[in-house]
């Protein structure tokens, strides 16, 4: 039972990536395929970057998030993965690195820098394809059997370039670009760009309809390829929730069509959602072949301690999570031209220093730190003088960085 | 039992029989090696960034606030290429040492699992801070600023509590070649020798990152761009490293104590000690022939003295382990020699700045003085890398502290010359795409800045 707790996490973290990242990944899609709509080719582009400008670092994070509770709490299994699945996940780095930089290099292109802004944003939409599409192999991978337990036990090629990987590679792209089309399309209507609505709207159902084709196909593919994960998903708790995530894609394509967004980002989530839980139903209770979730478990010292360092990160996280999607929802970060609100209250350059008495009390306390924590920390040898001695360094260092910081003259 | 298995059939075939050992460490290093200047900025910028705001909100002058919106926007920048160095680096560690994560996972990953969040925090915020100028009220956003600061001391603090735990594992029991009874709390923050190593890389984010910054404005002032933003950028971030930079040297003797109880073999690599000697003399400079330092300065009892604060205490060589247990000597000496060296320089320069600034009350602008500041900042990401060469490179052959031999963690896959020229060609595009994105930030004028 406690052994489960962390793979709830995990799979949390997964559905979070999918719903989160994903969209941002299929952002990155649609600057690739910016044309043919009413609005053009430069303001879709625009539209798509600003949109993910305030959010994509931190829904990126679940995935350094998935990554630490997995090594941490199922170590023999990750470390089983990552050595088999060697190639698609440095594939995927590579791609995050392609993407993180393409991103900081964007915003500074000026108007009329055509050459480098054609560069980056085809590296931009490159990274946006390939890192979902080898991220998904890794999970068809490891769905379909094929991650032995041993260090790189597996077969470096096939383990992710089968039928069932490239299948989950290429619904992950689809699915990403559909969720980024429901996304872009609210966002759209938030800044009142109705060519923009429209042209997301378009996107958004063909994108659905191809990702919901790509879905019945893998599971087709599935049937003949991978009887255990076929069975799993026909049958109890997997066919119930492939049944929920059905209806949930298709609720969310009547929501697009019915130009209700935001209820379509919800119902999106859940249709990941299910699949997600489905996948993890279908082959419970094993994580690799042979290797069940109870087994693969760190011990309940280890199993305990992530889960309180989660739940207490959670309390710090949610609120948190909570004010940046408030505040990007209700359009308080975007770009676009708004009022100034922090004009005013300029008193002029301000109060000169109050003297020279102040000075010398801080000069002292600074020589009176120093001597302290040199003092502590070189000639004591406890711990907690060492600590002490620490804190009286900082001490110091930052009274005289407030003496030596000051405007100064010529 | 089934547990057992399981395990064994990880470690059973370890250590694999892998070529590219040599090129896998490699791998790590430039990963490494690329990261860490990065989290110095992200453990000093926000600090920074946010002294600038406060200083506008307490006086009002707008040029604090000009000066504090630039820098967030390159805050920001760096961030977003900390981010992905960083998910590298995360992925590295699976995929290069795998055996490592399957039998150690369960004592240190709750290090990286807290780091985590921590990121998530710093990524929230900074979205919202760099974001919010203009949108929130202004001390709103001051307070908005204030997690990416203490996120970067925390993130920084969890992961420096993995690296403390791999040079002085604790909080566990071995089994088979793989920890059980592990108690993770205890494991990486109970260890007394995380505190100076933690100190240590702290003082060296200001000290890396101020000389940086104060690099790029001395160059400007040599330019004679010399404008009262200017003045103010460079002052701002010159304090931080000139009043770091002498204080290191406290830190760093603290850890070098801490190493020489912990740690004797590295210790000896530091110092080319090749026999357990009492009263043993430290040498400058010099080489290490395989038995003694040649051409160096000796200077006699000197390290018994550093060490254990006892001219005649006896200090241990490297002798007491067999040759395949002793660290590659010279590459670890020389780099603690090159990182001790620059921190000195650092440190005098910080101290003249220091004695400018406050006994003559003014900023110091004489050429000579500039052109120190430009060099030290190239230095201090010298010094810096050189401290992480010496305390990882000393902890070889070990990946975890006499507990799990580096060979024996590494991968069985054969992708690693693949993967590491590909690693290569991705991070020289990297740092010339990060060239050209500072240069621009230098070249946008003031006005633009504060209208937009």
């Amino acid at each position: 039972m406690l052994a489960d707790v962390p793979m709830v996490f995990i799979l949390t973290g997964i559905t979070a990536y999918t719903v989160l990242s994903g969209a941002d990944f299929g952002a990155g899609l649609w600057t690739l395929l910016p044309g043919g709509g009413r609005a053009d080719a430069a303001s879709t582009r625009d539209h798509t970057r600003h949109a993910i400008g305030p959010v994509w670092e931190a829904n990126h994070v679940w995935l350094i998030f998935v990554l630490t509770v997995a090594w941490t709490c199922y170590p023999v299994a990750f470390g089983s993965i990552v050595s088999t699945l060697a190639i698609p996940l440095l594939i995927a780095a590579i791609g995050i690195i392609f993407r993180g930089t393409a991103y900081a290099l964007r915003s500074q292109f000026a108007h009329g820098e055509e050459r480098g802004v054609r560069l980056v944003e085809g590296l931009f939409a490159l990274s946006s394809v390939l890192t979902p599409f080898a991220l998904a192999t890794v999970i068809g991978a490891i769905a379909t059997g094929r991650v032995p337990v041993g260090n790189a036990r597996g077969d470096l090629i096939t383990s992710w370039l089968n039928p069932v990987s490239v299948l989950a590679g290429v619904l992950a792209v689809a699915f990403s670009g559909y969720l980024a089309a429901v996304y872009l399309a609210a966002d759209a209507r938030r800044w009142a760009e109705r060519s923009l609505v429209h042209d997301f709207r378009i996107r958004a159902l063909v994108s659905g309809v191809v990702a919901g084709a790509l879905a019945l196909a893998g599971l087709l593919v599935i049937r003949a390829s991978a009887p255990s994960l076929w069975h799993g998903l026909t049958s109890g708790a997997g066919l119930a929730l492939v049944i929920v995530s059905a209806a949930a894609g298709v609720l969310t394509m009547v929501l697009v069509f019915t130009g209700r967004f935001g209820l379509a980002r919800a119902s999106a989530a859940l249709a990941v959602a299910a699949v997600i839980a489905g996948w993890a139903a279908a082959q419970a209770p094993y994580v690799l072949p042979g290797l069940t979730v109870a087994e693969a478990a760190a011990g309940r010292s280890t199993l305990i301690a992530t889960i309180v360092g989660v739940a207490a990160g959670a309390v710090v996280l949610v609120p948190s999570l909570a004010v940046l999607y408030w505040l990007v929802l209700r359009g308080r970060l975007d770009t676009a031209e708004a009022p100034a609100a922090a004009e005013g209250q300029a008193a002029g350059p301000g109060q000169a220093g109050a003297g020279g008495s102040r000075d010398r009390l801080a000069g002292a306390f600074a020589v009176a730190t120093l001597a302290a924590g040199t003092g502590l920390l070189v000639f004591a040898d406890p711990a907690w003088a060492h600590g002490l001695g620490a804190v009286a360094l900082i001490a110091c260092a930052v009274t005289v960085f407030a003496l030596a910081s000051r405007p100064a003259g010529e | 039992m089934a547990l057992v298995r399981a395990a064994g059939a990880v470690t059973a075939a370890a250590p694999v029989d892998q070529r590219y050992l040599f090129e896998a460490r490699q791998m790590q290093a430039l990963s490494l090696a690329v990261h860490i200047p990065l989290v110095c900025f992200g453990i000093a910028f926000p600090a920074l960034v946010l002294f600038a705001e406060w200083r506008y909100l307490r006086t009002g002058d707008r040029l604090y606030r000009t000066l504090a919106r630039r820098w967030s926007k390159i805050m920001l920048a760096l961030f977003a290429v900390g981010v992905v160095t960083g998910t590298i680096l995360s992925f590295e560690l699976g995929l290069l040492w795998p055996v490592w994560m399957a039998d150690f996972g369960n004592v240190f990953g709750l290090g990286f699992t807290l780091e985590g969040f921590s990121f998530f925090v710093e990524a929230i915020f900074i979205g919202i801070y760099v974001y919010g100028w203009d949108r929130l009220k202004p001390w709103l956003h001051f307070a908005s600023g204030l997690p990416i600061a203490l996120a970067g001391i925390t993130g920084s603090m969890f992961v420096i509590a993995v690296n403390a735990w791999m040079n002085q594992p604790t909080g566990f029991r071995l089994a088979g070649g793989r920890a059980v009874d592990a108690h993770p709390w205890s494991a990486l923050f109970g260890n007394p020798f995380f505190w100076s190593e933690y100190v240590h890389m702290y003082f060296a984010g200001y000290i890396v990152a101020g000389f940086l910054m104060a690099g790029a404005y001395a160059w400007a002032f040599l330019r004679g761009r010399r404008g009262r933003y200017e003045r103010t950028a460079l002052g701002i971030s010159l304090s931080a490293a000139a009043v770091a930079a002498p204080l290191q040297v406290v830190v760093g003797d603290w850890a070098a104590r801490d190493v020489a109880q912990a740690q004797p073999v590295k210790l000896a690599a530091l110092e080319g000690l090749a026999v357990t000697t009492k009263g043993a003399s430290e040498h400058l400079l010099g080489w290490y022939n395989g038995h003694a330092v040649v051409y160096g300065i000796e200077i006699p009892r000197l390290l018994s003295l550093l060490a254990f604060h006892n001219p005649n205490a006896t200090v241990k060589g490297l002798n007491i382990v067999p040759l395949a247990d002793q660290p590659p000597e010279n590459v670890v000496r020389f780099a603690f020699q090159a990182m001790v060296g620059i921190g000195t320089l650092l440190a005098l320069l910080g101290l003249v700045y220091l004695y400018l600034r406050l006994r003559q009350r003014r900023l110091p602008t004489a050429r000579w003085f500039c052109w120190a500041v430009v060099l030290a900042g190239p230095l201090s990401v010298v010094a810096l890398i050189a401290g992480w060469i010496t305390t990882e490179v000393g902890r070889q052959p070990w990946i975890v502290y006499e507990v799990m031999r580096v060979d024996a963690a590494v991968t069985g896959a054969r992708f690693i010359p693949f993967g590491y020229g590909a690693l290569w060609i991705v991070y020289l595009g990297l740092a010339v795409a990060m060239a050209w994105l500072l240069r621009r930030f230098s070249q946008v004028p003031l006005e633009g800045d504060d209208a937009g």
